[in-house]
């Protein structure tokens, strides 16, 4: 198994590289210019300085490979050298982020917190009451739970969060006014009213994602189950004269989360990723909605630096998932 | 009378009286109740303690229904299974649970009816630590004993099912089957998954536990010159009924229904000059469906002997000479003077 993982790590490297290439590539053949929203009054020797200070004035290649470097070996430094207090990198320059001027990973750090508790609470929620659905509606498959489940999990799928988000938002903030329906991050948690404030506003978003999310992994969870359920070994366990509860808990579900682990490990990078349409509908300052407006700002460095991020969580659940996969299987050895 | 004396002496451990399993079929937009597959149809017969009785039949004629339905695996249709002298037929699965110490079943295909995820210690010890109040010190030494009766390596113990060979989890199987003291195992085709070298040792294996623990066994199988071998005495199988029922050795040598008659037919000879003179008779035709069984007796649209009476009225299923019992209009009424004959 460590074997395994070490080389499935190593073999990580060509893959994030050709990923990063293929970013910043796309990224360069975008249209726009970090220029674009300099006032026209500047001259255009000095957008021309501007430019090359960026660095943007250079061949692709050597563009490439310093954004590398700064990624991989001057904003690591900054970062160990920020929280240790040694001067690791010294001078050498971050990656900066073209509307605010400021190191792209800093503004990461300031919005990761929101998105981790919001999208992260909301996931875990969602598998918390995904799992019990799944193996509710398998166990009795067709029963009355079975069909709303089913139905319920469909509206949750094919409706899309900035319908459900919105419609929550008109119900319960607009009509009963119970939730607010904007994010306050500024909102620190010291007392039980501040915490019950947070827990308010916490509500819409996460209920939102976590009916997305439970849709998804209940059906995932169920048609495991109904895979296991039909199993010989189920009526030998069942012949063994083992307790329904036995047989359901111990001998289906185990061997039925096997792929359900997966597909919820496959999943956890979408956290940090965060949920771009549900953050901006409920104003939620988080990653994925400092992505769009990236976007919109024509930021390339942020654009690059999230995308990226969200390729190493990418590899590295892929990764997690197969050893999980190769843990839960006694079938499936690694070496 | 005089017949039965020996037969007293032992005791019935299992009656099956006009056992049914029904599969219901649903149709429609409404998805109606609109008839069933009906798997076994009223069959009756009783297995004696410390015998073997075997059960043939071509596929899907319901020997391995009737086998689960036996044990209650399924909730059953209709009818009475006795075991053990307890009713069981229609009770509760939470009052079977403490019963089935009594009666275990070895299944067909001992790769999937094994829990990939279990040890062979996990899957053996599983039922010892339901029904039984075992320390782990003696559940461990029990499993090794289980472990040494079915000639498993101890070393094994902490293996999963993928890394045996298909008799030794057979093996594992049988080991498991055991583990509670059973009276009574229904061995469902347990050799029909494992190669022909392989099968001899697991039929060996089961013959010899028989003769050690003094076991009851229905054993399943369409091999009938395994069934030969093992049982003491033969039940045959058609469409749902039993249609046959005789010793071992009368079956073979005289039997009474058509049906049987070809099945055994169908036996190769290893004599080659005998093999050329054998006179096989081939049944013309399809098993008629489960769901839609014809009137009369279900094997009229098949049966070389067939009469009128037969496509009419179903046969009964009767004991037409001391301890042979068929389900035949050729062996009815008619015959019964051939019946009385010893008494005379």
């Amino acid at each position: 198994m460590l074997t395994y993982t070490i080389r499935r790590l190593i073999l990580a490297i060509p893959v994030l590289l050709l990923i990063s290439l293929i970013i910043f590539m796309l990224l360069k053949l975008a249209p726009g210019d970090p220029m674009a929203q300099m006032p026209l009054t500047v001259p255009p020797e000095v957008k021309a300085k501007m430019r090359a200070a960026l660095g943007a004035d250079k061949p692709l290649l050597v563009q490439y490979l310093l954004w590398l470097k700064q990624f991989f070996v001057v904003e690591p430094l900054h970062i160990i050298g920020n929280m240790t207090g040694y001067d690791l990198a010294g001078n050498a320059q971050r990656v900066i982020s073209w509307q605010t001027r400021s190191p792209v990973a800093d503004i990461i750090a300031q919005r990761l917190p929101q998105t981790l508790t919001v999208v992260g609470m909301s996931y875990l929620i969602g598998v918390a009451i995904a799992l019990p659905i799944g193996i509710l509606s398998a166990y009795r498959q067709y029963s009355w739970f079975d069909q709303i489940g089913t139905f319920v999990s469909m509206v949750g799928y094919s409706v899309p969060t900035f319908f459900t988000g919105v419609l929550l938002i008109v119900i319960f903030s607009v009509d009963l006014g119970w939730f607010p329906s904007i994010y306050d991050t500024t909102l620190k948690v010291v007392d039980w009213a501040s915490f019950l404030k947070q827990v308010r506003q916490m509500a819409m978003p996460v209920t939102v994602l976590a009916l997305y999310n439970a849709a998804q992994i209940s059906r995932f969870m169920r048609a495991s189950m109904l895979d296991n359920l039909g199993q010989d070994y189920v009526r030998t366990a069942r012949a063994k004269g083992m307790g329904e509860r036995v047989v359901v808990l111990t001998h289906v579900l185990r061997n039925s989360l096997i792929p359900v682990v997966t597909v919820i490990a496959l999943g956890v990078p979408q956290i940090f990723g965060g949920a771009i349409i549900t953050e901006q509908v409920f104003k939620v300052n988080g990653l994925g909605q400092l992505l769009i407006t990236a976007i919109y700002a024509d930021d390339l460095p942020m654009v690059q630096t999230l995308t990226f991020i969200f390729a190493v969580l990418i590899v590295l659940f892929n990764l997690i998932a197969d050893i999980l996969y190769g843990i839960l299987d006694p079938r499936i050895r690694y070496d | 009378m005089l017949d039965a004396t020996p037969k007293a002496a032992a005791k019935t451990l299992v009656s099956v009286r006009g056992l049914k399993m029904y599969f219901p079929i649903h149709t429609g937009l409404l998805r109606r109740h609109t008839g069933d597959v009906k798997a076994v149809d009223d069959i009756s017969f009783d297995i004696l303690e410390g015998e073997t009785l075997g059960l043939v039949g071509e596929s899907g004629c319901g020997k391995s229904t009737a086998g689960r339905a036996l044990i209650r695996l399924y909730d059953i249709t209709g009818g009475s299974v006795k075991i053990n002298g307890v009713e069981i037929g229609q009770a509760e699965q939470s009052v079977l649970r403490p019963m089935r110490p009594t009666m275990q079943m070895v299944f067909q295909d001992p790769q999937a009816s094994l829990n990939p995820r279990m040890t062979l210690a996990s899957i053996i010890g599983e039922p010892l630590e339901e029904h039984t109040k075992l320390s782990k010190v003696e559940k461990l030494a029990r499993i090794y004993e289980l472990m040494d009766a079915v000639g498993l390596n101890r070393t094994f113990a902490n293996r999963y099912p993928h890394e045996f060979s298909g008799g030794q989890r057979q093996r594992i199987g049988i080991a498991r089957a055991l583990a509670l003291n059973p009276k009574f195992i229904v061995c469902d085709e347990p050799i029909a998954a494992l190669d022909v070298s392989i099968q001899a040792q697991v039929v060996n294996l089961l013959e010899e536990l028989q003769d050690r623990l003094g076991l009851t066994y229905l054993f399943i199988s369409h091999d009938l010159s395994m069934v030969r071998h093992i049982a003491d005495r033969v039940a045959v199988m058609y469409l749902g009924k039993v249609v046959e029922l005789s010793p071992r050795d009368e079956i073979y040598a005289d039997p009474l229904h058509p049906y049987t008659e070809a099945l055994l037919s169908a036996v190769p000879e290893p004599d080659p000059s005998l093999e050329n003179t054998r006179e096989r008779i081939i049944l013309k035709g399809d098993v008629p469906s489960p769901a839609n069984p014809p009137d009369g007796c279900n094997f009229c649209t098949r049966c070389p002997k067939v009469m009128d009476i037969c496509r009419k009225v179903e046969p009964q299923f009767i004991e037409v000479m001391p301890g042979r019992f068929v389900a035949c209009h050729l062996h009815g009424q008619t015959n019964q003077t051939t019946n009385q004959k010893p008494a005379g």
